[in-house]
């Protein structure tokens, strides 16, 4: 155990080691941070002036020298926008897209594995095939394109006068697909409650909840669907395992078997890939956050980098890289709680 | 049903409500702009989101009115002393946010510290001092005549010198301007404006509150509280107005101006606005482009007006000339010049028949359809065998290129800072110099130093007619030379909530006076 998170540990650092050197590598490429600090007038000698008090006009690898000595103190410089340390942006930043994934998550978990579970044991009924088709369509939308239709659906709201609405029937289906609107579409809220630290959440207001929900909705739909064909396809797989014919054949009820049993052995792969997807979903967020406006990392990472904001960008793809390292390796952990059998560090036994 | 109620309980509210109702300011106004103030020291930036700031929360001497005159602010009052001298008195009675009385010290502190700001100093480098005559009377001084002392004195918003003095507990000093960094004025805020600065997360939101110590009690302005959202996706803007999130948004993409115009709860406003896109042709780069015929069949070519009417949806002002209506350089004479069989004559008089290859570069999301517009230029000069090599970066990459001139064509679009048309001529016209940093964005190279001679001329006219008869001479001139490609001024637009009666307060300048804004 303690041999397997050393070599984690280790693994981290030479995964923020590599990310450094490449965000280094290409600021050259991302533009100059200087066109967002000064107005347009300002002359070639004044630019000159900022861009040496910045260190900006030093090599690349004097450059580096002094960002790696100042990280390993824990200091990954100051963002150009923001006037701060940039691990306190960050820190500012991460509540909003850290409650937006777990929103995602909680549909996605109390979704997939019903719906999954369900369409694995009845795989002919209607309902099942139903949610196969729209699942389909779910995977293959853009997530900025389910965003936009549910704000225009939800938020703004949509009067429809397909139907002659003269006639009962005609004003009863024109009501029908019409929508309301009034769900929020962009940002977090006016009421926050504060936690801790950074951390204002938005889980304990009903404007705050209210919010959440289109944000939470359209980066859930796109890894929803993965999930549940996920979770059918590894359960018909087990139940068709001779553990679970030889449980059937001695009589254990349905439901102890697909639960206990089959459900058990299903969810392995579900955790290794989920663990994964949790890492892109941070990439996911980059867009959900755009379109709603959602104060998060993500939002602040795309506006990092339209500005070259270049200590942000850095130290964003580093925290990301370390968030991946962390899941990874929490994954790991809970594949051995689940399957005992699995070693960790590989070795043997 | 629901609607129509509400609609009838609330004009009997209305009706009911007394007259004098515009000096209790309580209602709320929810804005999305696409970006919020970078910081709350407005002598860090120039650039229009600081203006917008500016204008909330601190008074200028003097600021413009709609038709690009000027009424008093701060300043009651101003004469000419002599050529050089122009002598302000101050409004009585001010206080700013700290509770301070407003005198002319306040003044002589925000003019020092203009002329130090790395931003702004370049439009306050024709004076050459303040004097302080007693506590409500000060003189501006020019080192030479200036005619647009009254355009820069729109800029002087008067800050809280007794504020903005001393040192921080850490011993920083509080009137620093800092670049980068946190300095003491880039956090904290006093002025004379019609709001102060409640709450502000940076790129989240700004809450602002009514002032109630406000100097300008005639202010039809009802507005208690401004929450500002930055909302940078177009369609998110759009989507926030019309599903009631907010009441008031800007800018207002092209794409979605019918979307707006139709929608029965909301309210648009457009106007023409007096950024000029245009091309330059580098001279030093293409040997062809030293050939005014050449310049010439390349203005002949490209169809302004087409590109207005179909890539811009009509959002803007097809242009001949950079100085828009209402500047005193505006030419009346100049008009679009689109003739594809002059342009073909052209480049067969000048010996290119068979055309030649170029590259163009155009950023990509700077100004509204930045990309489609080069795009539809390259087409354009396929037809006179011009073969165009394009290729479009966003603007954080663009600028760098633009510097180095990395490119045949380049697209800029510029707004005068003074609102006058000889900063046009400075930046993108004048001789490049990097000694004195004229022609700073000349990526043409073009170069008549008659016509810079002229304008340094009008420079130093205070005489204002015969200064916008030199001005218009020298559009005529660089019209009949083709020393760039005028395409068209961008419009603007704006919009909100039916009952937000925003036209009032808007400007071309972009800088709404919110302080000034009703809401039913």
């Amino acid at each position: 155990m303690l041999a397997f998170l050393v070599q984690r540990i280790s693994q981290a650092f030479l995964v923020m080691f590599v990310i450094s050197v490449i965000a280094f590598a290409i600021q050259d490429g991302l533009g100059d941070p200087l066109q967002e600090m000064v107005g347009m007038s300002v002359s070639e000698e004044e630019r000159e002036a900022i861009r040496e008090e910045l260190g900006l006009n030093d090599s690349m690898v004097v450059q580096y020298l002094r960002f790696a000595g100042n990280a390993l103190q824990g200091d990954l410089g100051n963002s150009y926008f923001y006037s701060k340390p940039t691990l306190e942006v960050i820190a500012e930043h991460l509540p909003a897209t850290l409650e937006l994934v777990i929103g995602a998550s909680l549909i996605i978990v109390f979704l997939s594995v019903p719906i999954g579970v369900y369409a694995a044991i009845r795989p002919q009924a209607w309902l099942s095939k139903f949610f196969m088709g729209v699942s389909t369509v779910g995977i293959s939308i853009p997530v900025f394109l389910t965003a936009i239709v549910l704000i225009q659906l939800f938020s703004i709201g949509v009067t429809v006068n397909w139907f002659p609405s003269d006639t009962g029937w005609g004003q009863w289906l024109n009501d029908f697909f019409s929508t309301e609107g009034g769900l929020p579409s962009y940002g977090r809220g006016d009421e926050l409650t504060h936690l801790f630290g950074t951390w204002e959440s938005g889980f304990f207001t009903g404007t705050g909840l209210m919010h959440l929900v289109l944000p939470s909705v359209s980066l859930a739909s796109i890894m929803l669907p993965l999930f549940i064909r996920l979770i059918r396809a590894e359960m018909m797989e087990v139940l068709q395992s001779d553990y679970v014919r030889y449980a059937r054949a001695k009589g254990l009820s349905a439901g102890r078997i697909n639960f206990l049993h089959a459900l058990k052995n299903t969810m392995l792969p579900v955790i290794t890939v989920g663990g994964v997807q949790i890492g892109i979903m941070v990439a996911y967020t980059i867009l959900t956050e755009t379109v709603f406006q959602w104060p998060g990392v993500g939002l602040m990472f795309l506006e990092a980098i339209t500005r070259s904001d270049i200590p942000l960008i850095v130290a964003y793809l580093m925290v990301v890289g370390l968030i991946f390292v962390v899941t990874n390796t929490l994954v790991d952990l809970i594949y051995g709680l689940v399957n005992p059998t699995v070693k960790l560090t590989g070795k043997k036994a | 049903m629901k609607k129509f109620l509400a609609a009838f309980v609330g004009s009997m509210a209305l009706a009911a409500a007394p007259v004098a109702l515009s000096a209790e300011a309580t209602k709320e106004l929810k804005v999305a702009y696409d970006s919020d103030p970078v910081t709350l020291d407005i002598h860090e930036q120039l650039s229009g989101g600081i203006l917008q700031l500016s204008h909330m929360t601190f008074d200028p001497l003097i600021r413009w009115t709609k038709d690009l005159g000027f009424e008093p602010r701060l300043a009651e009052s101003w004469e000419r002393v002599d050529e050089n001298t122009m002598r302000f008195k101050l409004r009585k009675g001010v206080k700013f946010h700290s509770g301070n009385e407003f005198t002319s010290a306040d003044v002589k502190f925000t003019f020092e510290r203009l002329k130090d700001s790395q931003d702004f100093k370049a439009i306050f480098k024709p004076f050459s001092g303040i004097n302080i005559i007693d506590d409500y009377t000060f003189e501006l001084v020019t080192s030479e005549p200036y005619p647009l002392l009254l355009n820069t004195a729109t800029y002087i918003f008067p800050l809280d010198s007794e504020f903005y003095s001393g040192k921080t507990e850490d011993g920083k000093d509080k009137g620093a301007i800092l670049k980068h960094g946190n300095s003491f004025a880039s956090e904290n805020l006093s002025g004379t404006g019609p709001f102060t600065v409640a709450e502000r997360r940076q790129g989240v939101r700004v809450e602002f509150e009514r002032f109630d110590g406000y100097w300008d009690t005639q202010s039809p302005g009802n507005v208690g509280k401004i929450v500002l959202t930055p909302i940078k996706e177009n369609n998110t803007r759009v989507s926030a107005l019309l599903s009631g999130g907010v009441d008031f948004i800007a800018p207002v993409p092209p794409n979605d101006l019918e979307r707006i115009r139709n929608d029965k709860d909301a309210n648009l406003v457009t106007m023409s606005g007096t950024r000029i896109i245009l091309f330059h042709m580098n001279q030093e780069r293409v040997e062809a482009f030293k050939n005014p015929k050449v310049r010439q069949a390349i203005a002949y070519a490209i169809n302004q007006e087409g590109i207005a009417a179909k890539i811009m949806k009509g959002f803007a002002t097809p242009a001949a000339q950079m100085s828009p209506a209402g500047y005193q350089g505006h030419n009346e004479n100049l008009k679009p010049r689109f003739d594809v069989a002059k342009a073909q004559q052209l480049m067969k008089e000048a010996g290119y028949e068979d055309g030649f290859t170029i590259t163009m570069m155009s950023p990509n999301n700077r100004y509204v359809n930045d990309d489609k517009i080069a795009q539809a230029a390259a087409a354009m000069l396929a037809r006179i065998n011009i073969k165009v090599d394009l290729k479009t970066l966003p603007k954080a990459q663009y600028w760098p290129e633009y510097d180095n001139r990395a490119a045949d064509m380049m697209l800029i679009g510029w707004h005068a800072d003074t609102e006058d048309s000889a900063n046009f001529y400075e930046f993108l016209t004048f001789c490049p110099d990097a000694g004195s940093g004229s022609g700073q964005y000349n990526a043409g190279n073009y170069c008549n130093p008659e016509i810079d001679a002229l304008v340094q001329k009008a420079n130093v006219e205070t005489d204002l007619d015969k200064r916008a008869a030199m001005l218009q001479e020298v559009e005529q001139r660089l019209y009949d030379d083709a020393a760039f490609i005028p395409l068209h001024w961008q419009d603007l637009a704006w919009a909100s909530k039916k009952n937000v009666n925003i036209e009032p307060v808007l400007n071309v300048m972009n800088f709404p006076y919110l302080g000034d804004l009703v809401v039913e």
